[in-house]
């Protein structure tokens, strides 16, 4: 029997969107508009696998103590597991050591762990530090308080024109002596894929620690810390296949262990007294309080399930889903993509905008075809406000996807034109 | 969604009325939409007795559902004693535009409704009960 086209890989060594979906219990769900669903918001928060659910249900089941806390059998086998899904982050990353992964709730967490703990400490009135005017707003605000609360400088990377991050600008924003830059792996507004090597070489050279939010790349795209040599970075479990309330920071060990803690109450001290207490050591130092023990499980089957995939052939198979959308979104005409054209640099997600219709619009009509995209700004306001617009619609692809669903999106784009022509 | 996009709506979208600005104007207020940041402006030429609207014209660009509600508010405006349009119920302008809005654009409906009574409250007023069903991006 013939090979369904479909249910063949997309890419060589890869795997079949189609065949995929059968792994998400949410496709299985009926759409109001009695389509099927065409999912292509994994950039705001992805679907999750049955393995991943059915590894939160069995550690809810049969495995759920507190960690790090009770001597009894159940409890060790709580902790074993919650410990061995740091390992997996770790491993996930690169990390030398799972004693540098600190679990907090998302990438936001973690970005403000940082800002709170490192930034307190480190920056004074009259430094500056360097983020982007590419950044979700994220990996601005906390820097935008930081800065204001210290008396220190806060400058912005400009865009190009085409969505990449203005390396001359970077290089002269680098020239003042920023203590610290804070830049994305990958743009949630663009999904322009930042030059991250050479962009913490260049940050390093100029004396500035480097800290990636890594929640748009870590889902997407093999990451490995040790060999970009960043300082810090940050990922979101709930973006890549794991549950929400799960989230990673990974600080070099040096960073960490002369960082004070963000949060403080029980788990992250070695002793407390009337008088005062002494801090645990990294990562308990910044997990105070019983953390999210069956998310953090839920995170490690997310990855098991990515590690088996292979992170590789994710991007392979979200740069050919890429590749032909933005093809055949460039043949449509009142229609203005953002970001880069190259796919060497444009990861799975497609910004756009529609001549007739406002982006609200656009989402809503998708809706009644079945099509779940995302519609504003993103949580990225200074990138809309570069390209002088107040919101786009948002495609982004992930694992599950399959040309299908690229056809579902234009066919979606035809029906809003049809419906808004005037 | 077909319900949402009747003519009626898309008609008002594409052919707006009152769009613009009135110069010189007695009242003038603008606001956005924290979920789209799309902002609306109003201004109001009041009658010689300073009680009632003469006349009104909304400005600024958005989503379908705003536009056609700000053309559809302001299109029975005209007359109206300010006390009138002060107890305006927003549900009433919801019942108007004719058709199901679903919990995330009642913002996108209400945002006239607001520009207007910060306009005739003489300051920003907060969102009516109605439009609180949804989140900011």
């Amino acid at each position: 029997m013939a090979v369904e086209p479909a249910l063949k890989p997309l890419v060589p060594g890869g795997f079949s969107g189609t065949v995929l979906r059968s792994d998400f219990a949410v496709f299985d769900r009926p759409t109001r508009s009695g389509k099927r669903l065409v999912f292509l918001d994994a950039a705001a928060s992805s679907p999750k696998p049955r393995s991943v659910v059915d590894a939160m249900s069995d550690a809810y089941s049969h495995h759920y103590a507190n960690v790090h806390r009770g001597i009894y059998e159940l409890s060790e086998d709580a902790t074993t597991r919650f410990e061995a899904a740091r390992g997996k982050v770790a491993a996930f990353i690169g990390a030398p050591s799972k004693r540098e992964i600190v679990f907090v709730r998302n990438a936001t967490e973690a970005i403000n762990l940082v800002a709170y703990s490192w930034g307190r400490t480190n920056l004074k009135a009259g430094d500056r530090m360097v983020t982007t005017q590419l950044e979700h707003h994220a990996n601005i605000v906390p820097w935008q308080q930081l800065t204001q609360e210290v008396g220190a400088t806060l400058d912005y990377v400009a865009i190009t024109d085409d969505g990449r991050l203005d390396l001359d600008d970077l290089r002269a924003k680098l020239a003042m002596g920023p203590k610290l830059l804070a830049v994305a792996a990958v743009s949630n507004a663009l999904g322009t894929i930042n030059p991250l090597s050479e962009i913490i070489a260049m940050a390093h050279e100029a004396g500035a620690l480097v800290l990636v939010d890594a929640a748009q790349a870590a889902p997407h795209m093999p990451i490995d810390v040790a060999a970009l040599g960043c300082d810090f970075l940050v990922l979101s479990g709930h973006k890549m296949l794991g549950p929400s309330g799960i989230g990673a920071l990974w600080g070099r060990r040096e960073l960490l262990d002369a960082m004070p803690p963000f949060m403080t109450g029980g788990s992250m001290i070695i002793k407390v007294t009337m008088e005062g207490a002494e801090w645990n050591e990294v990562p308990a130092k910044f997990e105070a309080g019983t953390p999210a023990i069956v998310e953090a499980i839920g995170l490690g089957a997310a990855i098991d399930y990515l590690t088996n995939l292979g992170m590789d052939n994710v991007r392979e198979h979200e740069k050919y889903l890429f590749e032909h959308a933005w093809a055949a979104l460039a043949e449509i005409p009142g229609l203005r993509l953002f970001g880069p054209a190259d796919s060497a640099i444009h990861a799975g997600v497609i910004s756009f905008w529609l001549d007739d219709a406002h982006p609200h619009d656009v989402a809503t009509v998708f809706d009644n075809e079945g099509v779940a995209v995302r519609a504003g700004h993103h949580c990225a306001q200074p990138v809309m406000l570069r390209y002088d617009i107040p919101a786009t619609t948002r495609a982004s692809f992930y694992v599950y996807n399959d040309l299908d669903d690229i056809d579902a999106l234009t066919s979606a784009i035809r029906a809003t034109q049809t419906l808004f022509a005037d | 969604m077909d319900n949402l996009y009747r003519d009626f709506i898309l008609e008002h979208y594409k052919r707006p009325h009152n769009k613009g600005t009135l110069d010189p104007h007695d009242l003038h207020f603008a606001d956005s939409n924290p979920t789209c940041g799309d902002e609306m402006s109003m201004t109001l030429v009041l009658d010689p007795s300073r009680t009632a609207i003469a006349d009104v014209a909304f400005d600024g660009r958005g989503c379908a559902i705003s536009q056609a509600s700000a053309s559809i508010l302001t299109d029975g405006l005209r007359g109206q004693s300010l006390d009138e349009v002060r107890a305006m119920d927003p549900k009433d302008l919801l019942e108007e535009l004719g058709v199901p809005i679903g919990p995330a654009r009642l913002k996108c409906a209400l945002l006239s409704y607001k520009v207007l009574q910060g306009a005739v409250q003489g300051g920003e007023v907060a969102w009516p009960a109605e439009a609180e069903a949804e989140a900011v991006g």
